[in-house]
């Protein structure tokens, strides 16, 4: 029998090492061939960065954005204050704590000319908290109401809508907190009729005080994110004080009998904003993602976030939206019909949570511990 | 006599005395020095000012938080104690070679579930239309409210420290000395009063070591409070997730956990000195 030598016919070793190496190297030359995607830290409550939201963004830009959630703006504050300039390239802040960043310097100005300001409705072209002397450092993205927050097989919305169905008798034991004394306390404030819930003198604050203190046996428990989506789920609690929809409206989506109404007393509104991080290297990419989450077609995105879904203040946002998701449209009140959630802004029914106007942030604090003590 | 200090002593005491130093000692002294720091504007500035330890100590919901917690993790302790006892007498004295391997085995496992999520799963048979209700509904009672109550924060406890209760409390069962409970049994001491008289004061250290643990464990502890017990009554590891949610007040939360560990340094130094009381060195 003959035997056919390979390298006889031509292939020599040295061809056989070279097509070897050239075929095992072929997927590392392919990579190159794509530049590494660039990345962008987002300091942001959790859900922003998530793919429902950035996955686009990130395909047309080439961008990875590597986040890193907070719960709740002394959290933040606390994560930007123990980092180096730079940290952080974009930054997402509830409206109240926009201006502690402003003041401690660790945001950058905008240039309003950059952004969709004119797609918003007017009474967000000016948002107080976003400006400084005249100066941008901030655009906000998405906010959404705080009123009475029920289980609807418990209660119906006629008897949610006032907050006094929380001293309702059937509800004893039922009565949850979400466990921070801004909402809930603003809530009372409203209750004891103070116009503007967080700037109040001392009778009045007195008055929240008493309010809120004759609730007390009501309570079932002081929650915080987590305890308070599933207190709300097994039906543990049928009633909260300090929420809205973008808790229950989690829930809602999932199929639970919950829901959350505006009383008529009044609701209040919390809201987000985003800035860039002082001293980012990645500015002009940080600006790209403001644009794009502001735009049009980024605030329907934010509006049906799946971690938790917001009002969008830009109006052809809610155009997009009204033909994306009629329904979730609908379920959000962003549609044309009376009564939409602009409508309710307009007709004086929401207040922006904010901080206490005449006494300090911790004499609040210290009275809903010794409102949770007692 | 004491031994003099040698290298070989010292090469493997050092990683140890290494790791103390940068993990408990320097944090500690970080954390006094917090506590006398102060904020403007939501930012911590080095200071030398007792005003949080005097806003801290003035204040009637930390007394009645500290109260709260030392209560809650004394009874903790005891009924863990009590409740393991029986479990552990039973896997030391009762149980074959095979069976008390198993057994310790057993008490092993729950430690590679995450406590939180072990935590979560008791809201599944605690709350109002939760598994326990829905069988007691079965039969006509209830429902009964469990879920949010000071009993389910015990329960969390139990949870927390059972094993590890049983664990300790088992390793000094099994080194009793057999010939002091066959003594008992030759003098006519009945089977409880050998349990009372013999048995636990020879096991008193590993005993008191192990309800210590479990003192330690729930007087920290945040998650039981929280969910199942629903936040109330106000523990102070609540306390402190309170106080950081105000205007970045660390310096009060390093308050209360200085007092913290103060507390568990001498509510450990107590229960050692009484677990060795008259035992020689």
């Amino acid at each position: 029998m003959t035997r056919i030598d390979p390298l006889a016919k031509g292939l020599t070793r040295r061809s056989l090492l070279a097509t070897g190496a050239a075929a095992l190297a072929t997927p590392m030359l392919s990579r190159r061939a794509f530049a590494a995607p660039t990345e962008l830290t987002m300091l942001a409550w959790y859900g922003h960065a998530e793919p429902d939201i950035v996955a686009e963004f990130e395909a047309e830009m080439n961008v990875k954005f590597v986040p890193k959630y907070y719960t709740g703006g002394d959290n933040m504050l606390g994560l930007i204050s123990q980092s180096p300039p730079g940290t952080f390239d974009v930054i997402l802040s509830d409206a109240e704590y926009v201006q502690a960043l402003n003041a401690a310097g660790y945001v950058e100005e905008l240039d309003p000319a950059d952004y969709a300001l004119d797609d918003y409705f007017p009474e967000f072209q000016q948002f107080p908290g976003n400006w400084a002397d005249g100066k941008l450092f901030s655009l906000v993205t998405r906010f959404g109401f705080l009123g009475v927050a029920y289980n609807t097989d418990a209660l119906t919305e006629a008897e949610a809508s006032s907050y006094d169905v929380f001293w309702d008798p059937k509800l004893t034991g039922k009565v949850g907190h979400f466990d921070w004394h801004l909402p809930n306390l603003g809530q009372m404030s409203l209750l004891t009729g103070n116009a503007s819930p967080y700037d109040i003198d001392e009778a009045a604050w007195a008055a929240v005080q008493e309010k809120t203190m004759s609730l007390r046996s009501q309570v079932g428990g002081f929650f915080d994110y987590g305890g308070t989506f599933s207190s709300l789920n097994d039906g543990q609690m049928l009633a909260f004080c300090g929420i809205g929809d973008w808790i229950t409206g989690v829930l809602e989506k999932s199929g639970a009998k919950v829901k959350s109404v505006i009383p008529e007393q009044g609701g209040l509104q919390w809201s987000e904003c985003f800035s860039i991080g002082k001293g980012s290297a990645k500015a002009d990419l940080a600006k790209k993602w403001i644009q794009y989450i502001t735009s049009a077609k980024g605030q329907a995105k934010s509006a049906q976030m799946a971690a938790y879904p917001a009002l969008i203040p830009n109006a052809k946002g809610w155009e997009v939206l009204q033909s994306e998701n009629p329904d979730e449209a609908k379920r959000q009140g962003m549609t044309k019909d009376a009564g939409n959630a602009m409508d309710m802004i307009r007709a004086g029914r929401i207040k922006y949570r904010q901080w206490p106007v005449q006494q300090d942030l911790e004499t609040w604090n210290d009275f809903w511990s010794e409102y949770k003590g007692s | 006599m004491r031994r003099p200090i040698t290298l070989y002593g010292l090469t493997f005491s050092l990683p140890l005395l290494i790791w103390q130093v940068l993990f408990f000692v320097f944090p500690l002294l970080f954390l006094v020095a917090l506590s006398f720091w102060t904020v403007k504007n939501f930012v911590m500035q080095p200071d030398f000012d007792p005003v949080n330890w005097t806003t801290i100590y003035g204040r009637a919901v930390f007394w009645q938080a500290y109260g709260t917690t030392l209560t809650l993790a004394a009874a903790a302790a005891v009924l863990t104690s009590a409740l393991a006892f029986p479990a552990s007498y039973a896997i030391a004295f009762k149980l074959s070679d095979t069976a008390r391997r198993w057994a310790v085995f057993l008490m092993v496992i729950p430690f590679f579930t995450s406590y939180l999520v072990r935590i979560y799963s008791w809201q599944i048979f605690l709350s109002d239309n939760g598994i326990i209700n829905v069988i007691l509904g079965g039969i006509g009672l209830g429902p009964f409210q469990m879920l949010n109550t000071v009993g389910a924060t015990m329960i969390g406890y139990l949870t927390l420290a059972f094993p590890l209760v049983v664990l300790l409390q088992l390793f000094s069962l099994v080194f009793i000395d057999r010939t002091l409970i066959e003594a008992a049994h030759n003098m006519r001491c009945g089977r409880l009063r050998t349990v009372f008289e013999v048995v636990i004061p020879s096991a008193r250290t590993g005993l008191v070591i192990a309800a210590l643990f479990c003192f330690i464990l729930a007087f920290g502890d945040f998650v039981s409070p929280v969910y199942l017990g629903g936040g109330e009554p106000t523990t102070l590891s609540i306390l402190i997730t309170d106080t950081t949610k105000s205007g970045q007040q660390w310096p009060r939360a390093a308050v209360i956990a200085l007092t913290m560990i103060g507390t568990l340094m001498v509510v450990a130094f107590a229960a050692v000195k009484f677990a060795y009381k008259g035992k020689s060195k």
